[in-house]
């Protein structure tokens, strides 16, 4: 695999222009439960169920190849992006859902997920993978959420989406790392999400970044985005020393495992 | 390639004058000037990128610092915590590199003096572009330097850091065009949905107008 390709391809705009043709014949995703059984997780979650946490990489013991853990990397950013991609494009599509002062906002966000999904899905067929489908989603969590009928709700979760997404892309670093180009345009896309987690998060008059575990003002239901954010302890520099724990705890952002990300995001996927 | 993203590099949208590069070796003229035998280099490897990030750290601090010694008048309670929060981050960035080169054996880079020529501490949107370009040039740097990052965990590191610098660009983008798609911009993010990235070289050329003291980085071509 010639990298100086990839890169050449990567950062050349006309090639993700051309429509990646969507693979025919892939299953359906359906059936995924909360409980996340395995042997129904959609493709591009499956091979993180089973993964453990922190500073991700293949090890001797597990069954992938590095190519694998590459493409599987991939696989799960590209569902959280088909996740936050759908998210907008309905909230936007939603009369009366956004208030005219905000839909600039939610229009650039959109179009960076957008973006993002078709670029993911260049990058896996560069790497000659099949890209997943799009899973069927149920932003209602089973109920449990309106965030079309309720702003405040599709505020909340948006909020949760890209915090997520910025844990998800960095728990995956170790993954992609083996293929510069793709590691480099992971990083790139990572800080696209975390502008966005910022601005979002600041329009629900929260501070842009997160303060030990507290996602600000949500709802229990996603503590698990922001389980952990409150780690002090970098490399064995302890970062409350300086000015207390809030300030320590947000100057670093905290990574998600694979599973964590696909149980957050299969809470989503009918 | 991406040559309108280049701008928001173009330091002289704020005002500054570059007015001799401090970075031994971006002069394009005098080729005879005996090089400075003390001046720094970052070194090699991955003691190189973390000297990079904490060089770059440094400065972030110092302007911050400047920035919450004296705020800019008639600055709200909302903007007063966020550049106070800002400063606290970049303080611990710039002091976890030196305790972390340091803990790997190596020679931290030594402290840097800057300037900060053009920019008014006493005006408010002096102050927002400022912090602008040095948010966006921490971001496209960590981009830029991750691909050369060979141990795992600082590039995990270097991760948890580059997100919470694009959280501060945008909101600092957002605080000078509230409202709009500032925040994540086209001029920082392409078509593709990717922010800049950038080689070292380019953002030490770039941010050369900031640093008073010279430093060089053989391994990346720099000096």
């Amino acid at each position: 695999m010639n990298l100086l390709n990839i890169l050449d391809k990567l950062s050349d705009d006309q090639f993700f222009t051309k429509m990646t043709s969507r693979s025919e014949g892939l299953s359906d995703i359906a059936n995924f439960g909360r409980k996340a059984a395995i042997a129904s997780i959609p493709l591009g979650l499956g091979s993180f169920m089973a993964t453990s946490a922190k500073a991700e990489t293949t090890t001797t013991a597990s069954t992938f190849s590095a190519a694998s853990a590459l493409t599987d990397a991939l696989q799960l950013a590209l569902v959280l992006e088909y996740l936050e991609d759908e998210y907008y494009r309905t909230g936007l599509a939603t009369t009366g859902l956004i208030p005219s002062s905000d839909r600039a906002v939610f229009q650039q966000i959109s179009k960076h997920e957008t973006a993002h999904v078709a670029f993911l899905k260049a990058a896996l067929t560069s790497l000659e993978a099949t890209p997943g489908a799009k899973p069927k989603f149920d932003f209602t969590a089973g109920g449990n959420f309106q965030p079309f009928s309720d702003y405040k709700q599709f505020m909340i979760l948006a909020q949760a989406f890209e915090d997520t997404g910025v844990r998800a892309y960095k728990g995956q670093a170790g993954n992609v790392a083996s293929n510069k180009a793709i590691l480099q345009a992971a990083l790139q896309i990572h800080s696209v999400e975390a502008r966005h987690a910022s601005q979002v998060r600041r329009m629900r008059m929260n501070k842009g970044w997160i303060e030990l575990k507290d996602g600000g003002n949500m709802p229990a239901a996603t503590n698990a985005v922001y389980a952990g954010e409150e780690n002090v302890i970098q490399a064995g520099y302890n970062t409350s020393t300086l000015f207390g724990a809030a300030a320590g705890s947000a100057s670093f952002d905290e990574t998600l495992s694979g599973s964590d990300s696909a149980a957050i995001a299969g809470l989503f996927i009918a | 390639m991406d040559t309108s993203r280049r701008n928001f590099l173009k330091l002289s949208g704020v005002g500054l004058v570059v007015a001799g590069l401090a970075v031994v070796g971006c002069r394009d003229d005098n080729m005879d000037m005996p090089m400075n035998q003390n001046v720094f280099d970052l070194g090699k490897g991955d003691v190189g990128i973390l000297n990079y990030a904490y060089a770059l750290e440094q400065l972030e601090a110092d302007f911050y610092t400047k920035v919450v010694n004296s705020f800019y008048s008639g600055i709200s309670m909302v903007e007063k915590q966020l550049f106070t929060d800002i400063y606290n981050h970049e303080v611990i960035h710039r002091d976890f590199f030196k305790a972390a080169i340091t803990a790997a054996g190596a020679m931290p880079t030594p402290k840097l003096e800057f300037k900060y020529d053009g920019v008014d501490f006493k005006s408010r949107d002096s102050i927002l572009a400022t912090a602008k370009a040095l948010e966006d040039t921490g971001v496209a740097a960590y981009n830029g330097a991750g691909k050369y990052i060979t141990n795992l965990d600082y590039l995990v590191i270097a991760g948890k850091i580059v997100s919470v610098e694009a959280r501060h660009a945008s909101a600092i983008r957002d605080l000078i065009s509230p409202g709009s798609g500032a925040f994540s911009g086209d001029d920082v993010v392409n078509a593709n949905g990717l922010d800049v990235a950038k080689e070292p070289k380019d953002i030490v050329m770039a941010a050369g107008g900031f640093f008073k003291t010279p430093f060089t980085w053989k391994e990346q071509g720099i000096g």
